[in-house]
């Protein structure tokens, strides 16, 4: 009986130390993985990146309310209750209590209701398609997204680029987009929260960088076979570094439809590209395509094999 | 002749060619292994053609964890492709194959796996919870079962025949449309997921009704067990979400087979409508699978703390909430898609209130322990790892129920980690809780506790290793379904965690195939001699292990919740009154389900290669079989009294022999 008592703590023993083990052998993996670890959602660069970041802090400890009573009754209770522990007081009837019943359906209830107002207030400050304003005139920026790239057209500045895009800092960007390819979501995580890509239909994107660099931008929805290589650079420079790019590429090779059309021809991992733009309607025109009745003809020639 | 089908269907590169022998020579043993053991007779008599719902539950459940393995071979090949696709490196998959792997993965785990699964337990425990013999539609619940196979059977066909889709699980248009998707794959998805979707719907009628109709006399709706009520849940949500998905489906197989536009780019197609469609069945279909596993842990909870359960009117309001709310939240899966911000706040305030019903739940559960006697079993393991996992999916959950923090992580692998903490934490755990408890009852004797115990901690770890590492790729950015990224970008190393996550949750399944073995080589000393192996509360626990074929030698008579724990407690000291035998009736077995089954095979079958006469052959049959079993009779047989007797009396015997 005792020797086997004794055996029974020696293993226990060696369960302890193997869990601290594994937990240590996982955890230094873990940091290991992360050094040099980049997160654009908390390295932020403009005001509304910068406002979900606080959101996802805030709600993450609002949340922190839930999860340690939780925690500390599920092992608290776990342990006090368990079968041989025969102090804790055995009642095997006792199933409701008005009370505490309320109290969890209340409490819960009430940082809910809390949370409502936070999802209120913020889907309207944070609605992608209100118009950003600061004492600067905005850039407005058309996007298409093709087979399997990014087609960015200034129509103001008269210039087009593929790949990157590039804007003034503390300035506001309008991207106005839309597709000529299977869906496709755009997003640079260090500006701000991304919108889809649809075909024959435009959504809107305000965002803004408050300090030079460059910051990733990519396609979140699965586009087809090249979607894995659907990401760009998103450019913020200083006012006058944009109007020299803009200068510089106004003397590019020139965007018109016939271009326009050989470059959406499926292509992967297209590298960087600018254009003169030569057609101020390419980006309706590339709406259109989906809007007329006899435009099924792709359609058609697909389905005839 | 044979429609778009030819030799070239057939697969070309190591890889999939390795997949096709799989499934090729899995067929070919079993069907070696049937002559060599002249089984065939057998396999037909006892259990094809059977229709008794532990039957066809227990088949349910061969064919769902043979789909996990298959499931689970998918996502070894997606964590390893990611963790070495970074920089120049190609890793081991092209990326049309990568996307057909991903698409595969989430459609078999759900559809194969998880209904499977969820339909498995219903029928082998819901009708003896209920005290009831059958189901209310027996030769249905067979249909039903083999529309499940067929489905099955073109899934893994795709794979030796042809392609899948790589358009992802749920088959966004316009990708899935014919315009950017011309190959066979879509449509293997399509048919793969209408056949067995069919099934679906009929079982959720079946189950509503065998509630609704069977339950043992003095069973009110308020006493019922309150795994009954989850079923009843989710299959009233089976029922108004499933024909929306049938409809959708259709609509995306007029276009990609008569060149129709309801989902197209052009012509007045929108998109958008089947990405609304698609989810209002997509998001019910989260709380199918997850409400039968939050009655599972209902049950496990109560028994192993030897206690009621707490709150039970509450339980079941919330379940009735998280019922009707699961309707209204199906646009938190695309705050993205430019829906007004009045529209997004809506939804996201609805899916934040569903966290009031479930956190309600988890109160319930851990204050059905307080004031228990705790026994920790395997089952009861699960749970607490359960409420662990769920809690952390639950509140990155709300996280997301903020559209303004959804488009931030939306689409990302945060996405990714949120939603399989959630079904790995809630449906699967819950399933292999209640596997393991309810499997004395199924099988007749226990499972092994210790490899239980080695899989519980395995999986655990295993799984947190595997998603944790996710979602900290999505908060640097990383997006789902990349076959290759940057190596500049570091995530490579938290790739090759989860991959080594996926391993050790691999060593946890090892873990249970042995377990199975083992206990089935050890049956005779886990032999469960009462019927009653834990201290059961509820009546499938008053009839012997196995249970018999009629379930119940005398039906039950119910007058309180928890209705065997009650006739326990009356009966203390006192051996139980015998009543007298009376005749019961049986359906007899039916081989027009399979014939329904392989006809609507053969439907599928036929449009997915254009080869019309077969789907026509198809359609033809079922119908003549249709009309084969409403002219038919004599589909019952009648135990006599005398046998009924006997067979209760050989059960009952054995179980007194094994205990002396």
């Amino acid at each position: 009986m005792l020797h086997s008592k004794k055996r029974f703590r020696l293993r226990r023993r060696y369960k302890i130390l193997i869990s601290l083990f594994a937990g240590c052998v996982i955890v230094s993996v873990m940091a290991f993985a992360l050094q040099n670890a980049h997160f654009p959602v908390f390295d932020t660069a403009g005001e509304v990146a910068n406002k979900q970041r606080d959101l996802i802090i805030f709600t993450s400890i609002l949340s922190l309310v839930i999860i340690v009573p939780v925690f500390g009754l599920l092992f608290g209770i776990a342990w006090r209750f368990r079968a041989t522990n025969t102090k804790a007081k055995y009642r095997p009837n006792w199933d409701h209590s008005r009370v505490a019943e309320t109290i969890w359906w209340g409490l819960p209830g009430l940082l809910i209701v809390f949370l409502s107002v936070i999802i209120w207030t913020s889907s309207h400050e944070l609605d992608p398609y209100r118009p950003l304003t600061n004492n600067k005139p905005a850039v407005t920026v058309q996007v298409v997204s093709l087979q399997w790239k990014w087609l960015f057209i200034y129509p103001d500045q008269k210039i087009a680029s593929v790949n990157v895009v590039q804007f003034p800092e503390d300035t506001p960007v309008n991207f106005v987009i839309t597709a000529d390819s299977p869906m496709n979501s755009f997003w640079i995580p260090q500006l701000g929260g991304q919108v889809y890509a649809m075909n024959g239909m435009t959504t809107k994107l305000h965002l803004i960088a408050d300090r030079t660099g460059n910051f990733r931008g990519s396609s979140a929805n699965l586009s087809g076979e090249g979607f894995a290589g659907m990401k760009f650079t998103a450019r913020s420079t200083s006012e006058q570094d944009f109007e020299n790019w803009v200068t510089k590429n106004q003397t590019a090779q020139t965007l018109d439809w016939a271009k326009y059309e050989e470059l959406a021809k499926p292509s992967k991992d297209q590298p960087e590209s600018v254009y003169a733009l030569n057609d101020s309607g390419l980006y309706d025109k590339v709406i259109e395509k989906y809007m007329s009745e006899h435009s099924s003809t792709k359609m058609k020639s697909g389905h005839a094999n | 002749m044979l429609g778009n089908l030819t030799l070239d269907a057939l697969p070309h590169d190591p890889i999939a060619g390795g997949g096709a022998a799989m499934v090729v020579g899995g067929g070919l043993t079993i069907v070696i292994a049937l002559f060599v053991t002249k089984r065939w007779t057998w396999l037909w008599k006892e259990w094809l053609t059977s229709l008794d719902p532990k039957r066809i539950g227990i088949m349910y459940l061969i064919v769902a964890l043979a789909m996990l393995l298959r499931g689970f071979a998918d996502a070894l090949m997606i964590r390893t492709q990611q963790a070495l696709a970074s920089g120049d490196a190609a890793g081991i998959l092209t990326s049309d194959h990568f996307q057909q792997v991903f698409s595969a993965h989430g459609t078999i785990m759900i559809f194969f796996v998880a209904m499977g699964l969820i339909f498995g337990i219903i029928n082998l425990i819901l009708p003896l919870q209920l005290g009831s013999r059958d189901v209310a539609f027996p030769f249905l619940n067979s249909v039903s079962f083999w529309l499940f196979i067929a489905g099955f059977i073109l899934i893994n066909a795709s794979l030796v025949i042809g392609e899948f889709s790589a358009a992802g699980w749920l088959a966004y248009p316009p990708l899935s449309g014919i315009e950017y998707s011309p190959g066979v794959g879509v449509d293997y998805w399509i048919w793969a997921l209408q056949i067995s979707g069919i099934g679906s719907l009929l079982s959720g009628i079946n189950f509503m009704v065998t509630i609704f109709k069977m339950r043992a006399p003095g069973m009110t709706l308020m006493k019922m067990p309150i795994f009954a009520w989850s079923v009843l849940c989710s299959m009233s949500l089976v029922a108004f979400a499933f024909p929306i998905l049938t409809v959708t489906l259709t609509l995306l197989s007029l276009d990609r087979l008569l060149g129709m536009h309801f989902f197209t780019s052009d012509m007045g197609g929108n998109p958008m409508m089947y990405i609304n469609l698609i989810w209002a069945w997509g998001h019910p279909e989260v709380y199918i699978l997850v409400l039968p596993a939050f009655g599972i842990f209902s049950e496990i909870v109560a028994t192993f703390s030897s206690k009621r359960l707490f709150g039970y009117a509450s339980m079941v309001w919330a379940l009735g909430a998280i019922t009707v709310l699961s309707f209204i939240v199906w646009l938190h899966h695309f705050f993205t898609m430019g829906a007004g911000a009045n529209v997004n706040a809506f939804f996201g305030i609805m899916t934040a209130v569903i966290a009031i019903p479930t956190g309600v739940k988890i109160f319930n559960w851990l204050f059905t322990m307080y004031g228990g006697r705790i026994r920790f079993t395997t089952p009861m393991l699960w749970f607490m790892g359960f409420v662990v996992t769920f809690t952390l999916g639950g509140v990155t959950g709300v996280l997301m129920s903020v559209p303004a923090i959804d488009f931030q992580v939306h689409n990302s692998l945060f996405l990714i980690a949120h939603f399989h903490t959630m079904i790995i934490g809630g449906v699967v755990f819950g399933f292999f809780a209640g596997f393991t408890y309810w499997f004395p009852k199924i099988f007749g004797f226990k499972l092994n506790e210790r490899l239980g115990v080695y899989a519980f901690w395995l999986w655990l770890i295993g799984f947190l290793m595997a998603f944790v590492p996710l979602y900290i790729l999505g908060l640097m950015g990383a997006t789902r379904r990349l076959d290759h990224y940057d190596a500049s970008l570091g995530w490579q190393g938290l790739f090759v965690v989860a991959g080594i996550g996926v391993l050790v949750l691999g060593l946890g399944v090892l873990c249970q195939i042995a377990q199975l073995v083992v206990s089935i080589r050890q049956r005779n000393q886990n032999r469960d001699t009462t019927g009653d192996p834990w201290g059961g509360r509820t009546l499938e626990w008053a009839t012997p292990s196995p249970a018999p074929i009629y379930n119940f030698a005398q039906v039950p008579e119910v007058t309180s919740r928890d209705a065997f724990w009650m006739m326990k407690e009356r009966q203390r000291g006192a051996s139980a009154p015998r009543k007298s035998f009376s005749p019961i009736t049986i359906p007899n077995n039916s081989s027009l389900g399979v014939a329904i089954g392989m006809l609507s095979f053969l439907i599928g079958f036929g449009l997915i290669w254009h080869i019309f006469w077969l789907a026509c052959v198809g359609i033809v049959g079922i119908i003549i079989v249709i009309l084969i079993r409403t002219t038919g009779d004599e589909d019952e047989t009648e135990l006599s009294a005398v046998e009924v007797e006997r067979i209760d009396a050989a059960a009952r015997h054995e179980t007194r022999k094994k205990r002396a």
